[in-house]
């Protein structure tokens, strides 16, 4: 558990293993060696082309050579592929429904120095409410390997959400995932943790700091955030009662909107939500942020206890 | 060309005026003007120049065509319609809830689209993306967009612009309709262009000028596109927004609205009696 690896290293490692299909090509937009398709580009160099810092024109070239069958990977920050692209996203490649899956790193706080302007808070919100959009934030080096390859084999539109920061390996080589379908890390019965991407580590630890109060804590990883996974969130509703998300991004169209979607519509329990607060994010030491912000183990269990309370008023 | 040939390339234009006209007077709604100053390109292209199987159109080694500035839809659909891929009838739906011919183009809707269009700048990037998977494929079809004179208040247009030139990609041929008039008015005063040839000789293309409606210069501009290596063509062919239809003609207020009953029926006999005078 000590190592730690950044999921757009994963990424870049993961293009580079399934590059020997020919079928697959890489677009980056002037940051290969940060989004680490440089990986796959010193493999395949025939394969990986530099849009230069165009990030719109290059989604909808992506979207031109997956209209003529290619499996188009193409990569930038979080903030410039969901924000600055979105047009290009939504109307080239979302409403096509083309085969073109985007590596958008850097996402988050967790970016750190870089600020605000950076840091991409808002981009499940906005992938998410694009039709056919399949939306993946995975959280560890080994989830997002398995989860790069299982994107590459579909076809259709994937955006994937990638962080910058080392963050710790909690998956056990060799695990098995699927689109679609959350993983259950700890079983629990007072209350559910649901988290995704760089948030599923402290949400771990929230859930070990409750068990020594005797609060038992179930802990789901939401990787795949459209199409989420009913099932493991109904079945945590009705045997815990209460459920707390953890996302990296505003709670307003992230995880926790998405969670809440399907309780209310199913089974309405008590709900708390850690993110950011409708805010932009700041400069700073990423774990700096991370403790200004609330995204902590202590921040997750203060918020249970509220949950708790409010479950068992 | 000869002039059998360019006689039958002129009546099937004849016909895809009358198409526009049917599909945007039953719309209510839709752009007739950039629509008709595009005909004779796409007629040339379509029914001249380009490898293109109404029964296969997704044939992988099928020319593909982008209709960057994709609120012409009636431009293209009439063409493909004319052509074969869905009957020329169901123009008459167009924009319509029971109908699949979107206000844009749908390249999973409408037979024939090979690209979905409708956001300006985008298409023209999507053609660049199909051009470069020509390339990687060593494949010999080639792709052909057409861009409004006003689109070119895109940014994106010269991202794509610079990639395609970037990538020398000489598989990739497109045209400005230029036409000079975009909703506001006209393109020098709403946000001037000009000059558009130099921009694009900067941007490392091939310019060639031409007249857009007249057969000749339109296939003797591609067959020079064909021919150039190693950067691509775009042909700033110079064009009548509304063309065809006397009260249309060099109008802005016609970009993007529909004739009224009496109004079509007066566009559709004008078209009709040109047909019949070739």
């Amino acid at each position: 558990m000590s190592e730690k690896i950044a999921t757009r290293v994963a990424y870049g490692k993961a293009l580079a293993e399934i590059g020997k299909n020919e079928n697959i090509i890489v677009l980056d937009a002037d940051l290969s060696k940060s989004t680490k398709t440089d990986f796959f580009q010193k493999q395949y160099p025939e394969r990986h082309f530099n849009i230069g810092i165009a990030e719109g024109n290059m989604m909808a070239m992506a979207a031109g050579l997956a209209s003529c069958g290619k499996t188009v990977f193409a990569s930038t920050f979080a903030v410039f592929a969901a924000g600055r692209a979105y047009d290009s996203v939504r109307n080239s490649i979302g409403y096509p429904h083309l085969n073109v899956k985007i590596g958008a790193t850097h996402a988050g706080i967790t970016i750190g120095e870089d600020g605000a302007s950076h840091q991409m808070l808002e981009d499940i919100a906005l992938m998410r409410a694009i039709p056919g959009m399949t939306v993946i934030s995975p959280a560890d080096a080994v989830s997002t390997a398995a989860l790069v390859k299982l994107a590459a084999e579909m076809y259709g539109p994937v955006y994937l959400r990638l962080g910058r920061l080392d963050v710790p390996v909690i998956y056990e080589d060799g695990a098995q995932f699927q689109i679609g379908k959350g993983v259950q890390l700890k079983d629990g019965n007072d209350l559910t943790i649901i988290a995704s991407g760089f948030m599923l580590d402290p949400a771990i630890k929230a859930a070990e700091m409750l068990k020594e109060e005797g609060i038992s804590a179930r802990v789901i990883d939401i990787h795949t955030i459209k199409p989420i996974d009913s099932d493991i969130i109904i079945k945590a509703a009705k045997e815990t009662g209460a459920i707390i998300t953890c996302e990296e991004h505003n709670i307003f169209g992230g995880l926790g909107s998405a969670v809440s979607e399907v309780v209310v519509k199913n089974y309405p329990v008590p709900m708390e939500m850690v993110g950011l607060e409708d805010t932009f994010g700041e400069s700073g030491k990423p774990y700096e942020l991370v403790e200004k912000y609330g995204l902590t183990p202590e921040n997750i269990f203060k918020k249970s206890k509220i949950l708790l309370d409010r479950k068992n008023k | 060309m000869d002039d059998k040939t360019k006689l039958e390339l002129k009546k099937t234009a004849a016909k895809i005026r009358m198409g526009i006209i049917t599909a945007v007077s039953s719309a209510g709604s839709g752009h007739p003007g950039g629509s008709l100053s595009l005909t004779d390109i796409l007629t040339f292209l379509y029914f001249h120049e380009m490898r293109v199987d109404p029964k296969n159109p997704k044939d992988p080694d099928r020319d593909r065509f982008v209709l960057s500035k994709g609120h012409c839809s009636p431009g293209l659909y009439s063409t493909l319609a004319n052509r074969g891929f869905f009957p020329v009838e169901d123009l008459a739906g167009f924009r319509q809830t029971s109908s699949y011919l979107e206000g844009h183009p749908s390249m999973c809707k409408v037979p024939g689209v090979d690209m979905s269009t409708g956001s300006l700048g985008q298409g023209i990037a999507a053609a660049v993306g199909m051009a470069l998977a020509g390339k990687i494929d060593n494949k010999d079809y080639r792709v052909y967009a057409a861009l409004g004179d006003g689109e070119l208040d895109e940014g994106q247009v010269w991202e794509a612009a610079m990639a395609a030139s970037h990538y020398k990609l000489d598989n990739l041929t497109a045209f400005v309709d230029y036409n000079g008039l975009q909703i506001d008015g006209k393109i020098t005063e709403v946000m001037n262009p000009e000059p558009i040839a130099d921009k694009f000789i900067a941007f490392g293309w091939n310019v060639i000028e031409i007249d857009a409606h007249d057969f000749d210069q339109i296939e003797e501009a591609v067959n020079k596109a064909k021919e150039t290596k190693g950067k691509p063509t775009m042909i700033i062919a110079h064009s009548i927004k509304g063309k065809g239809v006397s009260y249309m003609e060099n109008q802005a207020s016609w970009h993007g609205n529909a004739p009224k009953k009496d109004q079509a029926e007066q566009a559709l006999a004008e078209l009709n009696e040109y047909l019949n005078s070739l």
